[in-house]
C-alpha cells in the first residue's frame, strides 16, 4: 500500500515543477488580463465613438493634451485659470475638511445612537427622512447660511458623508455580542471603559466601512458641488473646460476623478486592515 | 449566627423565572429553593433546555428573577458584583486584549484603590495560577481552547471572589484537556477555599468535583428534582475513584435521575 503510493509520486515529482510553474503562468494571466482586456475594450469604444462624432475628442488626441497638462499642472494665472493640479488639491481640501468635520460629529452619534434605545429610536425618523435626499438640494441652505461658497461646498460634503459614518457605527454597536456586554456587567465595567475597551474596537471595522463609504460619496459629490459654486476645484474646473469648449480636458478630469477616487479608497482600505484585530 | 449565615451563604428561596418573549411567554424555572454552604462546592447538572444556565445568571446577578429572592452573604442580590465572578461557557475573552490585558480590566476595576504595580503583580499571581505565565502576552486567537478557558478562570479568580460561578466551563473542550482543567480546578479551589456553583452536563465531572449534586427536572418551569451529597474524601484523584464503588454508585445515581426519571423525550 505505502509502496504503491510512493511508486505513484515518484515519477510525476519531475514535471511538477514544469506543471506548477505553467499554472502559475496561468494563474497570473487570467488574473492580469481580464482587467486589461477591459480597459482596453473602453479605449476602443470611445475610440469608436469619437470616429462618428468629429466633436468628441478620440484617445490619441486625449493622451496628447493630457501629456501637456500635466507637464505643468501647477501654474498659477489668476483666480480662474490654475494648473490641474491647483484644482485637485483644492478639491480634496474641500473633501478632508467636509469629511473629517463629518467623521468628528458621524462616529460619536453612531456610538450613542447604538448605544442607547431611546435616542436610537429618537433620531430614526430624522435621519430616514433627511438621508435620502440628495446633498446638492442643501446647497442653498449652506450658501444661505454661510454667504460664501467654499463653506457651502464643505457644508454639501458634511451632508453627505456624515449619513454613512451615523448608521455604520450604530450598526456595529448594535451588534456587540451580548457575551462581551455580559463580561461587561460582570466586571462592573464604567461606562468609559465599556466604550475603549469593548464597543470601540468592536465597531472599529463598521466604523472603518462607513468612512470608506462615505469617501466615495464625498468625492462623488465635490464635483457637482463645486459645478455649481465656482471658485478652484475639479469640478469647477469640468464646468469651465466645458465653457471653452475644450472637451479633452473634460475627458481628462473624468479620469482624474475616477483615479482619485479609487486613490482615497485604497488608502482607506490600508488603514481598515491596519486597525482590524483579527 | 454566625454558624447559620455560613450555611447559608448563598439562598435562592421561591425563586420563578418567566421570559417575556416576542413568541409569549415562557416559565423557564418554578420554586427553586437552595442554600449553599460557604466554601462549598455545588453542580448543577440537567438536560440542556432546563435552565441550568438561568440560575446560574440569577446568581450573578445578570437576571433578575420574576418571583422570589436571591441571597449572597446575607445581602440580596441586586446586579453583578465583584463577590461573584463568573466563568462563561465560550470563555469570552476580549479578543483584541492580550490574555495579560482580559485579566487586568477585571483586577483594575475591583481594586480599584492600588497602584498600578500591585494591580500588574495581582494579575501575574492570577496567570501564574493557571499556568500560563509563558502566554500572558498572547491574544486569545493565538491560545488554544483550553489556555482560553483556562485566561477565563484566571480573570474570575483574580477578582478575589466569595463565590466563583461556573457555566459549563470545560464544555467545549476535548476530553484529556477537560480533565487536566477539572484536576488543576480541584486544585486551585482547594487553595482559595471559595465557595463554587457549576453548570455541567457531564456525570463525571458533577460527581468529581462537587461537594453535592443539584439534579434539575426538564422545563419548562423547571426545578430542583433531588440534591444529591458526594461524601468523597478530598483531595479526589481521578484514577482511584474510577475503581471506588461509592463513587460510582454515586454516578450511578445521576445517571438513573437524568436518564430514567427524568429521562427527555425526543431530544
Amino acid at each position: 500500500m505505502t509502496n504503491t503510493t510512493v511508486n505513484k509520486i515518484m515519477p510525476t515529482a519531475k514535471s511538477f515543477s514544469l506543471s506548477s510553474l505553467n499554472t502559475q503562468a496561468y494563474r497570473f494571466f487570467r488574473w492580469v488580463l481580464p482587467p486589461i482586456f477591459g480597459l482596453f475594450l473602453l479605449v476602443v469604444i470611445w475610440a469608436l465613438i469619437s470616429e462618428k462624432t468629429p466633436e468628441l475628442p478620440g484617445p490619441i488626441k486625449t493622451w496628447a493634451s493630457a501629456v501637456e497638462l500635466f507637464s505643468d499642472p501647477f501654474y498659477d494665472h489668476g483666480i480662474n485659470d490654475k494648473g490641474v493640479g491647483w484644482n485637485i488639491l483644492a478639491s480634496l481640501q474641500r473633501v478632508g475638511l467636509g469629511f473629517g468635520l463629518a467623521a468628528l460629529i458621524g462616529i460619536p452619534l453612531g456610538f450613542i445612537i447604538g448605544r442607547f434605545e431611546f435616542i436610537s429610536r429618537m433620531t430614526a425618523p430624522v435621519i430616514s427622512l433627511l438621508r435620502p435626499v440628495s446633498p446638492l438640494a442643501w446647497l442653498p441652505i449652506g450658501l444661505l447660511v454661510f454667504k460664501a461658497a467654499n463653506p457651502a461646498a464643505i457644508w454639501v460634503i458634511f451632508i453627505s458623508a456624515v449619513w454613512p459614518m451615523i448608521i455604520n457605527t450604530a450598526v456595529g454597536v448594535g451588534k456587540v455580542p451580548q457575551d462581551y456586554m455580559n463580561v461587561a456587567k460582570v466586571l462592573n465595567l464604567s461606562e468609559w471603559k465599556i466604550v475603549t475597551k469593548i464597543l470601540f474596537p468592536f465597531v472599529l471595522p463598521y466604523m472603518m466601512t462607513g468612512v470608506r463609504l462615505s469617501i466615495g460619496v464625498a468625492w462623488l459629490v465635490i464635483v457637482a458641488a463645486e459645478m455649481l459654486t465656482g471658485g478652484v476645484g475639479i469640478g469647477f474646473w469640468v464646468w469651465d473646460e466645458w465653457n471653452n469648449l475644450n472637451v479633452e480636458h473634460i475627458i481628462i478630469a473624468i479620469f482624474v476623478v475616477g483615479i482619485v477616487g479609487l486613490l482615497l479608497e485604497l488608502i482607506l482600505t490600508q488603514i481598515a486592515k491596519r486597525f482590524s484585530y483579527e | 449566627m454566625e454558624k447559620a449565615n455560613a450555611d447559608k451563604y448563598v439562598q435562592l428561596e421561591h425563586v420563578d423565572m418567566t421570559f417575556h418573549t416576542k413568541k409569549g411567554t415562557f416559565n423557564a424555572l418554578k420554586g427553586i429553593n437552595l442554600n449553599i454552604k460557604e466554601g462549598e462546592f455545588i453542580s448543577i447538572i440537567g438536560h440542556s433546555g432546563c435552565g441550568k444556565s438561568t440560575v446560574l445568571n440569577l446568581i450573578a446577578g445578570l437576571l433578575q428573577p420574576s418571583e422570589g429572592l436571591l441571597f449572597c452573604a446575607g445581602r440580596e442580590i441586586a446586579g453583578p458584583g465583584p463577590e461573584r465572578a463568573v466563568v462563561f461557557q465560550n470563555h469570552s475573552l476580549l479578543p483584541w486584549l492580550t490574555c495579560f490585558e482580559n485579566v487586568y480590566l477585571a483586577v483594575e476595576r475591583v481594586f480599584s484603590t492600588e497602584t498600578k504595580a500591585q494591580l500588574e503583580a495581582r494579575t501575574h499571581a492570577a496567570i501564574e495560577l493557571v499556568g500560563l505565565s509563558h502566554s500572558s502576552d498572547k491574544r486569545p486567537n493565538e491560545i488554544s481552547g483550553g489556555m482560553k478557558q483556562r485566561v477565563g478562570i484566571a480573570r474570575a479568580l483574580a477578582m478575589e471572589p466569595k463565590v466563583l460561578l461556573l457555566d459549563e466551563p470545560f464544555g467545549a473542550l476535548d476530553a484529556l484537556t477537560r480533565a487536566n482543567l477539572q484536576d488543576e480546578l480541584m486544585k486551585i479551589m482547594a487553595k482559595s477555599g471559595c465557595t463554587a456553583v457549576m453548570v455541567t452536563h457531564d456525570v463525571d465531572e458533577a460527581v468529581l468535583l462537587s461537594d453535592r449534586v443539584v439534579m434539575m427536572t426538564n422545563g419548562p418551569s423547571a426545578t430542583i428534582g433531588e440534591i444529591l451529597e458526594v461524601n468523597l474524601p478530598r483531595p479526589r484523584a481521578r484514577l482511584e475513584l474510577a475503581e471506588d464503588k461509592e463513587y460510582n454508585h454515586l454516578r450511578s445515581e445521576v445517571l438513573r435521575f437524568l436518564y430514567e426519571r427524568h429521562a427527555k423525550k425526543s431530544a
